[in-house]
């Protein structure tokens, strides 16, 4: 290794200083009255439904009931409508098309104190109402349909066929839009044809609801009086200066629609609510069990080895900060993670794991001075010798760590998808708890390669250059005179 | 330094009785005490109910299994740290707990205990069909985990015939997945997502352990060659490594044992089921890996020689 400078010791220590610093408290910039948050901190962290509360639900359809694909992305497309109309955006929702299963999870909202889980979820699961209105007036205060919009309906979820994304291709200027087309039954295309007669003679919006809640307003241009109606729109703007539908804006509106004619009603026999109460203490008592830990194995290093040992409690310091950090997302650009209890004991599994690394080479370097080597050449020999154990021992806990993560994760994460060949046969599983777990613990073996093997390398190093720091016995050896 | 010289192949008879009697315990143990699947993997419903003041435990029960139809289970608990009183109602099986009748469940309780501020601390009703797929599920990543832990061993110690020495450390590791087993026995803890959590672990956990001594063992077989006999060569790799996989042992240990005595204080169950076994999995781990895979791994090779 080459030559490391007296200083590397202290800028290692005070990068881990202000990392800390940041970590904790985060960072808020402001530009006038706007503030945004560019450093996540601790209060940031997203915690899982069993340190908030929350519900984790598996829907179906009753039993008995194949449902198409088409019909299982217009049930999930119903809950995602109500998940965000009740103001809970926190949610995981994914869909099993292979066993018909739609997963939801959320928290409980933090300044909610009159919380109904056996509610929420009969709302979630219930049929949705959707319908065609006159006009799209909507109640300022509620969003709820409002005057003439809230009398007069024009069709409901039962006289729609079936709704479709489609491909439309304009003859007169060679453009091709994404467009939503809806096929009626002949009792709604006679409602239909009446309405859309009255409404395109003013160019008056119909807006389609779910529930209470607005999905979109097109306006009426012509007459529809055959069934078969085409709904443009959305936020693309085309080249030709239009504006239309994204395919996933079509898609959604789509299954949206279709939604309001689905044959079955959602059941559940699966679910899992806790309140927000049970959690709270649960998670305070795993911080002071990590505290507790971490001072524990601090005064066990610096007992034990000395100078190394001093060394390892700062990069463990280190380690503990970064993982923290992962959690966060620490920059506002990237996601933060969920942490669940068994997620903080993952944690701290790894404050406890964390100093093998330096265990090994404490106890290499040792021995390299009992050999009769100084403490500079002990100290690399001690370093080169151990990396080959540590890495290998730390791939052993890699490979749990990511099996964990793809067989407890939710489908979308690329380890579920690295492990499909494997678990081809099973849908996805709801254990966000042990995924946070796996995800502690992947962070944390990775962390202690750069933290116990790297940074505690550059730091050691630097310090034996100190005249102070120069006596074997501070490294556990024989001393000088 | 003090160079320690414990003969550990002598020791080889003494080593394996204990590791047969510590399966023999989880095995019995399963027997006598019971072996409790969680509702996680066998389906069924648990709900739990806070209350205040008294409520009778018949007259509650009644009015549950009125609004439901069937029969269920209940249970009286108080936490020690906070006096809150509990219901814990349970059925094995999740039929007729979906989700309209336990809204209705809940507001006729609401109504009928105004008084004593009832209020739902958790709901878990899991679909047996679902519970058993999630139970294959965790059993099949155990086993992937497995076979990947073989494979990766055998190709990283051709040196010391890799798969000699990959099939014995995973042996090793059978006894130590036994103590997590025996570890959920004794306590009573049902077997949960958990214990499939902290198996993963230990199978990682404990194999490290192995490996830094197989490696000890591969550095040394360079630098001796055939000058030293098997047992000496392990004896002494062993020794060298001692001190290390003590140490590694006494911090992730230390730190599982605050988290339990902290989980039991605060009565987090969902933790404890979590960190007691992992501790006993951890010692039985280091146990397993000094005293176990390599005594397993000298018999295999004396074998092969004698062959």
């Amino acid at each position: 290794m080459k030559k490391v400078s007296k200083s590397v010791f202290f800028i290692i220590a005070v990068l881990i200083a202000v990392m800390g610093y940041f970590t904790v408290v985060g960072l808020d910039t402001r530009f006038g009255d706007v503030t945004t948050r560019t450093i996540k901190g601790v209060k940031d962290i997203r915690w899982g439904i069993d340190v908030r509360g929350g519900v984790d639900v598996t829907f179906s359809p009753p039993e008995g009931i194949d449902a198409t694909d088409e019909e299982m992305s217009a049930a999930e497309s119903v809950i995602g409508v109500r998940l965000v109309a009740q103001n809970i955006t926190d949610y995981e929702l994914y869909t099993d098309y292979q066993n018909d299963r739609i997963i939801v999870r959320f928290p409980w909202k933090a300044d909610e104190k009159d919380f109904n889980p056996e509610e929420a979820i009969r709302e979630l699961g219930e049929t949705a109402h959707l319908t065609f209105r006159e006009m799209a007036q909507q109640d300022p205060a509620t969003g709820a349909p409002f005057g003439v919009t809230s009398e007069n309906i024009v069709i409901e979820g039962s006289d729609i066929e079936n709704a479709s994304a489609n491909f439309y291709r304009d003859d007169s200027t060679g453009m091709s839009h994404h467009i939503v087309s809806l096929k009626l039954t002949s009792d709604g295309a006679k409602k239909f044809a009446d309405a859309t007669t009255k409404l395109s003679a003013s160019q008056s919006p119909i807006s389609i609801w779910m529930d209470e809640h607005m999905i979109s307003a097109p306006i009426v241009n012509d007459p529809i009086t055959n069934g078969e109606a085409m709904i443009t729109g959305g936020s693309k703007q085309n080249s030709d200066g239009t504006v239309g539908f994204t395919r996933q804006e079509a898609m959604d509106l789509a299954n949206k629609i279709n939604s309001g004619a689905l044959p079955f009603k959602l059941v559940t026999e699966n679910y899992n609510t806790i309140s927000p109460t049970l959690g709270s203490g649960a998670k305070d008592a795993m911080v002071l069990a990590g505290a507790i830990a971490f001072a524990v194995i601090a005064m066990i290093m610096i007992v034990m080895y000395r100078l190394p040992g001093f060394v390892a409690v700062i990069a463990l310091l280190g380690q503990l900060i970064i993982m923290i950090a992962s959690l966060t997302g620490f920059f506002s650009v990237f996601p933060s993670f969920t942490l669940t209890l068994p997620g903080i004991a993952g944690i701290i599994l790894a404050i406890g794991f964390g100093v093998d690394a330096n265990i090994i080479t404490a106890e290499r370097i040792k021995e390299e001075l009992y050999n009769g080597r100084s403490v500079g050449s002990a100290i690399n020999a001690g370093f080169s010798r151990a990396f080959s154990a540590i890495l290998d021992s730390n791939v052993t806990v890699i490979i749990v760590a990511i099996i964990l993560m793809g067989s407890f994760g939710p489908p979308e994460s690329i380890f579920a998808k690295l492990l499909s060949p494997v678990f081809f046969m099973f849908g996805p599983s709801a254990a966000g708890a042990i995924y946070s777990f796996g995800y502690t613990l992947l962070v944390g073996v990775i962390l202690n390669l750069l933290m116990g093997v790297f940074a505690s390398r550059l730091m050691l190093t630097s310090l034996c250059r100190f005249s102070c720091f120069k006596n074997p016995k501070l490294y556990g050896g024989k001393s000088n005179d | 330094m003090t160079k320690m010289n414990f003969d550990f192949c002598a020791k080889r008879k003494l080593f394996f009785s204990i590791a047969i009697v510590l399966v023999a315990i989880a095995v019995i143990g399963s027997f006598v005490l019971g072996l409790k699947l969680d509702i996680q993997f066998k389906g069924g419903a648990l709900i739990t109910y806070a209350y205040e003041g008294n409520i009778d435990k018949k007259d509650f029960v009644s009015s549950i299994e009125e609004v439901l139809g069937n029969k269920v289970n209940i249970q009286e608990s108080s936490d020690v740290s906070t006096g809150q009183k509990s219901f814990v109602i349970s059925s094995p099986s999740s039929k007729g707990f979906n989700a309209e009748k336990q809204n209705t469940l809940a507001q006729t309780l609401a109504e009928k205990y105004k008084d004593n501020k009832l209020e739902t601390r958790s709901i878990n009703v899991v679909n047996p069909t679902i519970g058993s797929e999630f139970l294959s599920k965790s059993m099949l990543s155990l086993f992937f985990a497995a076979v990947l832990m073989v494979i990766y061993i055998s190709i990283r110690f051709k040196k010391i015939s890799g798969w000699s020495a990959g099939i014995t450390a995973v042996v090793a590791l059978v006894e130590d997945l036994f103590a997590v087993f025996a570890a959920f026995v004794i306590f009573g803890f049902s077997i949960d997502s958990n214990f499939i959590a902290v198996c993963l672990t230990i199978l990682g956990y404990s194999l490290n352990d192995t490996i830094v001594i197989y490696d000890r063992i591969r550095e040394n077989k360079r630098i001796y060659g055939t000058s030293k006999s098997l047992e000496e060569l392990v004896n002494l790799s062993l020794n060298q490594s001692f001190k290390r996989s003590m140490m590694t042992t006494i911090t992730t240990v230390s730190a599982m044992i605050v988290v339990s005595v902290v989980a039991y204080i605060y009565n987090v169950t969902s933790i404890m089921s979590f960190s007691i076994p992992i501790t006993l999995g951890m010692i039985s781990g280091s146990f397993s890996s000094m005293c176990i895979a390599p005594n397993l791994w000298v018999l295999w090779q004396n074998k092969r020689k004698a062959a």
